[in-house]
């Protein structure tokens, strides 16, 4: 019975479930919604996403309430910084590119050098950088949208590179591999649960719980860039405000994942189908034609219904 | 430095400095700054802010946060103003409003403490799920801005009562709420909720109900906020307040309120509200162009946060 409540209570079997059940319903409600074309265009759309909540999946991990609601500001930043780099030359692409990465690498160490340093709150740190970046856009751009894809980019995210899959897809399943080898099987990865889960025990071990929690705040925000490039990829053209719808879904597909918030216990793969499932969700809404808020409230509700599943906290009666 | 260093823990007096160097410069920079009416067309600007952020406190002393009350000022905002338009907009359709307005920010806390404390949720996912909610409540009561109030609520809010303008009238009613609450063997239990949960519940303390009446508390502080910007606004918005819960924490933090919870209180939350809503004053009359007011607001309370935090660390 406790091992069949178990594994009820799989982050990893409920979002696969989640996802299953909402392509059905899609199915049922608007026939055509889980054909294999859509099912691709969905997951790019996710995968965009999941790109971002791997940064804010890191930090999460790392503990001490961390948290970062820059990311939306760095990758509206990384999207400007490669749309102007590029301006439609498919030969500066790895330029645009490294320097959006490098942009958020930099944007993040400060962050975690405020939290780590100077002990600001993670949030709060990261919600007065996010205030910065958007003013410094403002300034930068004056308002103006500005800067172009490049065609390959463009072809890169919504064209099919193999199998009628886009590249883009490739790269995530990579960064998904990439990331559960390295939460699961190497050193660095397994000080990130430790100073996760009991820091003062992590550095009574020797590890250098500082320095690792700056790199992983500079990790978020190189995950930033990069999604900053994978947006203005997507959509041909970047605005200031373009990263901000994913500041909070970010967090929430690590939630919906299986990451605790208090930090320390996880995985990648987790948030991965986390990031499917809320696009998928959010796609189903859509389709079912209802008024905005309408879809509004059975998202909200739905969040909730899932947090109900396994987003608890543990009962202070023993 | 060691006589910085004796602040431990009142960051408040921090704030307390910053605010007054900001009311110097802008004394400087705006000649009738201190001009009776300008005083309280400042005051009236900052009111909405300041409210939240008393609310807030609470929430945040628990060890809680409450993202939602951006979108609980929105929601408080289309209900007071349908129920007001629906009842005919004389006087007592205006009073009904008010406790209807009340009567949902009050509610909208409570499902949040119920959720929150009741079901154990994770608060800060928890209450940007209720926002999302209460937000697409809010578009489903009035789904485009519109809808004036009548003369006599505007026309009272700006106005005066026996003498006192409105706006001061609501703020000592504020502070007076503070100041009780301030007293009142809650203060000391919620900053024992939010300090160390587990002891404060061994110790029998009634957690849930104690977290509960903050959200509610912060709920309906938003409603007051909200009726506060009703009353400038003079109309319905259903996307009204979407930046108040993140400039009230920030407040919050800048008042000295450790975000773990336990430590702070209502007077550093006021303080930090009015160094925000002074920041901006001040970025406005220094003739900054537009598009660095942003980024200089975004640098200096990231700074003040650091300074802070820096002069009152042990």
């Amino acid at each position: 019975m406790s091992r069949f409540v178990d594994l009820a209570k799989n982050p990893l079997l409920i979002s696969s479930v989640a996802i299953l059940a909402l392509l059905i319903l899609g199915e049922l409600v608007s026939p055509g919604f889980a054909r294999g074309d859509q099912i691709v265009r969905l997951l790019t759309v996710s995968a965009i996403l999941g790109i971002a909540a791997a940064g804010q999946n890191l930090v999460i991990l790392g503990g001490r309430e961390g948290i970062d609601l820059s990311i939306g500001a760095v990758i509206s930043l990384g999207a400007v910084i490669a749309g102007n780099v590029m301006n439609g030359s498919d030969a500066a692409i790895p330029l645009a590119f490294a320097a959006a990465c490098f942009a958020g690498f930099m944007i993040g160490t400060v962050n975690g050098l405020g939290v780590t340093y100077l002990r600001i709150p993670p949030l709060v740190m990261t919600l007065g950088m996010m205030g910065v970046i958007q003013g410094g856009l403002v300034v930068l751009s004056r308002g103006v949208p500005s800067g172009n894809a490049a065609p390959a980019l463009m072809a890169f995210v919504n064209r099919s590179a193999f199998l009628g899959i886009p590249g883009i897809l490739f790269v995530w399943a990579a960064i998904v591999v990439l990331m559960a080898l390295m939460l699961k099987r190497t050193r660095f990865g397994w000080s990130i649960y430790a100073i996760g889960s009991n820091e003062n025990a992590a550095i009574l071990t020797g590890l250098p719980a500082r320095r690792i929690r700056v790199l992983l705040y500079g990790l978020a925000g190189l995950f930033g860039g990069f999604t900053g490039v994978c947006v203005i990829g997507y959509t041909g053209n970047s605005f200031i405000s373009v990263g901000d719808q994913y500041v909070l879904p970010s967090v929430i597909a690590v939630v919906i994942g299986g990451t605790s918030l208090a930090g320390g216990a996880g995985s990648y793969t987790g948030t991965a189908l986390g990031a499917i499932a809320l696009i998928l969700l959010q796609s189903v809404l859509t389709t079912l034609n209802l008024e905005f808020w309408g879809r509004q409230v059975i998202f909200g509700g739905t969040l909730l219904l899932l947090m109900l599943l396994y987003g608890r906290q543990a009962r202070l009666r023993v | 430095m060691t006589g910085l260093n004796k602040l431990g823990g009142r960051t408040w007096v921090v704030t307390a400095a910053a605010l007054i160097v900001l009311l110097v410069i802008n004394a400087v920079l705006q000649p009738n700054f201190l001009e009776p009416s300008v005083v309280q067309s400042n005051l009236t600007t900052f009111l909405p802010l300041v409210l939240v952020a008393i609310g807030q406190t609470y929430v945040i002393l628990g060890g809680d946060i409450d993202l939602s009350v951006g979108a609980i000022v929105a929601l408080v905002n289309v209900v007071t103003v349908t129920v007001i338009a629906g009842l005919g907009g004389d006087g007592t359709a205006v009073v009904i409003g008010l406790v209807a307005g009340m009567g949902v920010g009050a509610t909208c806390g409570l499902v949040n403490g119920l959720i929150i404390a009741g079901l154990r949720f994770q608060p800060i996912v928890t209450t940007f799920a209720t926002s999302i909610v209460f937000s697409g409540l809010a578009l489903w009561v009035l789904p485009q801005a519109g809808m004036p109030v009548p003369e006599p609520y505007w026309r009272t809010y700006a106005g005066s009562i026996l003498g006192v303008p409105t706006v001061y009238v609501i703020y000592v009613v504020a502070f007076l709420i503070a100041a009780v609450l301030a007293t009142r063997p809650f203060a000391t239990r919620l900053k024992a909720v939010g300090g160390l949960r587990t002891a404060a519940f061994q110790t029998g303390l009634e957690l849930g109900r104690l977290r509960v009446s903050a959200f509610m508390l912060s709920g309906l502080f938003g409603a007051f906020a909200s009726l506060c910007l009703t009353g400038e606004t003079a109309s319905g918005d259903p996307l009204m307040g979407q930046t108040l819960a993140m400039s009230a924490i920030s407040a919050v933090v800048l008042g000295g309120t450790a975000l773990a919870g336990g430590v702070g209180g209502t007077l550093g939350s006021v303080l930090g509200a009015w160094v925000i809503g002074m920041i901006g004053s001040v970025i406005f009359f220094a003739g900054l162009p537009f598009e660095y007011q942003t980024l200089v607001q975004g640098l200096i309370i990231l700074a003040a946060l650091a300074g802070g935090v820096l002069v009152t660390r042990r």
